[in-house]
């Protein structure tokens, strides 16, 4: 009887003990392929928009994809829902990666238009679709403002603003 | 402790402590084979044969290839191909091998299927086979990214993106298996250790059960005969003529190994004549994470399931259409696992003696080529129609398989003959 019991009250604690430990080895294995602090803090960039030369596209990169800058010239019409607007400039920041199946569209200056060469898409200048296959406008990324440059990758209240209006 | 008589011999001191005697009958000359098979049943032998040189042929790989987004490229294309002794031979046997284990499991797969050997006790045999199906897939796609060449990166791209979709935590889980926010150096060394360590050693195990799967219910045969294996081994060893099976060793392995040379000439042809195929152009330029390829395809033996995932191209209702191919592609991901359940008639036989499996098996068979084809061709205009079609196909043959055999299984009272 006693030995009974003894050997239950071993089986709980071998029970228990290789729970806790399943449990924590696999919370360790989970962290080991989160990304590296580096990566983390390599996830935002910051840049000032305030050199770039209105109509005249700007790409950088950022997590890996190439992100549109683009300052408006006077004749481009406001769209609340997407430009940045900061002082008196307004801006178009996109993910530059046609929604469509990923290939890089360019900039045409005098058109005004994002063309995608792939399938032909097309997008105005707030980067909206207007034409071909793409089905929603470039995405965009994350953002906070802070004066004259804004951070990719932080969520501001202007990003959370431009999330209710799309 | 044991009792351990004096040894006279070397063969017989090893028996004293390992039983080698016993372990060959149970494993080899007791193991038995139904007679009345035919080539396909050496399928088997040929993949594991096949995954045998591709571990092979990657130890040689594995002393020069680098795992670095920087130098991968290169020691693949530069270092293995031009300045290794043989590393081109290696490398082509690598990806031939690769591909054609594809075509070999395809096989294996559709002879189960066409001599329903995955019901009456065997489906624990599909089962296990499904689960090393999976296993080659993860293998196949974690050694395609290693060459670091565009195509390794869009498909990494695209295939770690699928996992976006899952609801809620979609976003963060494909940052979480790439390691980084995009496809990168962390993503390349993880998968390099999955390609290399985990996976193969889960496939060897894999292997191994599914061997095992076998060992109760034993081999199908042509006419799906139910043998009696007890008692056809009493006669085979009266007298080997009069019994319905043989011995897996040495009798059956004779000719198993004639099928494995057939197959081994074919595959060294195809090594050194015609190794195009494993080899896409496109990987030979170098990855570059800001320039997509005009057409992203995975190889030929994913094809049919990327059609089935790109298949429905428009919105239905509340439902976008990138949804719908998500769904429609866990779908033909699941659905053969089930297989031995979705047949419910009890009738083992070849497929081409059941009433409407017959029509079932050839039109499937025509369905996932069909999808394999357009897989491969952009999904524009017609195609895109053809590849909705197909996808569509696809799920409603898997839907009325139930459906006809439960009416087979009515209409051949008794089920089997
Ligand atoms: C690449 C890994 C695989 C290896 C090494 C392998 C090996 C084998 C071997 C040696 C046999 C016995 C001989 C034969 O009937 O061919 C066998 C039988 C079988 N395998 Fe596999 N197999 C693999 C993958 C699969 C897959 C993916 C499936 C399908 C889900 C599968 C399903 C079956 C079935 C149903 C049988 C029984 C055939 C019968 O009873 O007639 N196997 N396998
Ligand atoms: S990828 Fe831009 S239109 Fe197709």
């Amino acid at each position: 009887m006693a030995d009974k019991s003894r050997r239950a009250f071993m089986g709980k604690v071998l029970g228990a003990t290789a729970g806790v430990g399943a449990v924590a080895s696999l919370y360790a294995m989970k962290r080991t392929w989160d990304p590296l602090p580096s990566v983390i803090s390599a996830g935002f960039t910051t840049v000032d928009l305030s050199p770039l030369e209105a109509g005249k596209l700007s790409v950088i990169k950022w997590r890996g994809k190439p992100v549109f800058l683009l300052k408006h010239t006077s004749d481009i019409t406001t769209d609340e829902a997407r430009d940045i607007v900061i002082g008196e400039d307004r801006y178009t920041v996109v993910i530059g990666l046609c929604t469509h199946l990923g290939c890089i569209p360019e900039w045409r200056e005098n058109d005004k238009i994002f063309h995608c060469a792939c399938h032909g898409g097309q997008y105005d200048p707030h980067a909206r679709q207007t034409f071909g296959p793409p089905p929603r406008p470039l995405d965009i990324p994350p953002f906070s403002i802070s004066g004259k440059t804004i951070t990719l990758g932080d969520e501001g209240p202007e990003y959370k603003k431009m999330l209710t209006m799309a | 402790m044991a009792h351990f008589p004096k040894a006279h011999g070397v063969g017989e001191w090893l028996d004293h402590r390992l039983n080698i005697t016993a372990l060959k009958k149970v494993m080899m000359t007791e193991y038995w084979i139904p007679k009345d098979i035919n080539f396909l049943w050496a399928m088997g032998m040929i993949l594991a044969f096949t995954f045998k040189i591709l571990l092979i042929s990657g130890i040689f790989l594995l002393m020069y290839y680098k795992p670095d987004v920087n130098a991968a490229f290169d020691s693949v294309n530069y270092t293995i191909m031009q300045e290794v002794g043989y590393g081109w031979l290696f490398r082509h046997i690598h990806a031939v091998g690769a591909s054609v284990i594809f075509l070999v499991i395809y096989i294996h797969m559709f002879t189960g299927i066409y001599y329903g050997s995955y019901k009456k006790g065997r489906e624990m045999i599909w089962l296990s086979g499904m689960l090393l199906l999976i296993l080659f897939s993860a293998e196949a796609f974690s050694g395609y990214m290693l060459p670091w060449g565009q195509m390794s990166y869009w498909a990494a791209y695209v295939i770690t993106n699928i996992f976006g979709g899952i609801p809620l935590i979609g976003d963060e889980l494909v940052v979480w298996i790439r390691g980084n926010f995009y496809v990168a150096d962390a993503t390349l060394t993880r998968f390099f250790m999955l390609h290399v360590l985990l996976v193969p050693l889960a496939i060897m195990g894999g292997i191994a059960f599914h061997f095992y799967t076998l060992r109760i219910p034993h081999v199908n045969n042509q006419t799906g005969e139910d043998i009696d294996f007890g008692k056809e081994a009493e006669k085979y060893k009266e007298n080997p003529k009069r019994s319905k099976i043989i011995p897996f060793w040495p009798v059956f392995m004779a000719k198993d190994v004639f099928v494995l040379s057939v197959f081994l000439l074919f595959f060294f042809y195809l090594v050194f004549y015609n190794y195009g195929f494993a080899m896409d152009p496109v990987n030979f330029d170098p990855a570059n994470g800001l320039k997509t390829p005009a057409h992203i395809y995975p190889e030929w033996y994913f094809l049919w399931s990327y059609e089935v995932l790109r298949g429905f191209f428009f919105d239905i209702g509340p439902l976008k259409a990138a949804d719908i191919g998500l769904l429609a592609f866990g779908f033909a991901q699941a659905i053969l696992l089930f297989m031995p359940w979705l047949d419910r008639s009890p009738t083992v036989a070849p497929a081409n003696q059941r009433p409407y499996f017959r029509y079932w098996f050839w039109i499937m068979i025509v369905v996932l080529i069909v999808l394999t084809i357009y897989g491969k061709l952009p999904p524009t205009g017609t195609n895109a129609w053809i590849g909705f079609a197909s996808s569509i196909a696809f799920i409603v043959m898997f839907a009325i398989l139930p459906v006809i055999t439960e009416k087979e299984a009515r209409t051949v009272a008794g089920g089997k003959k």
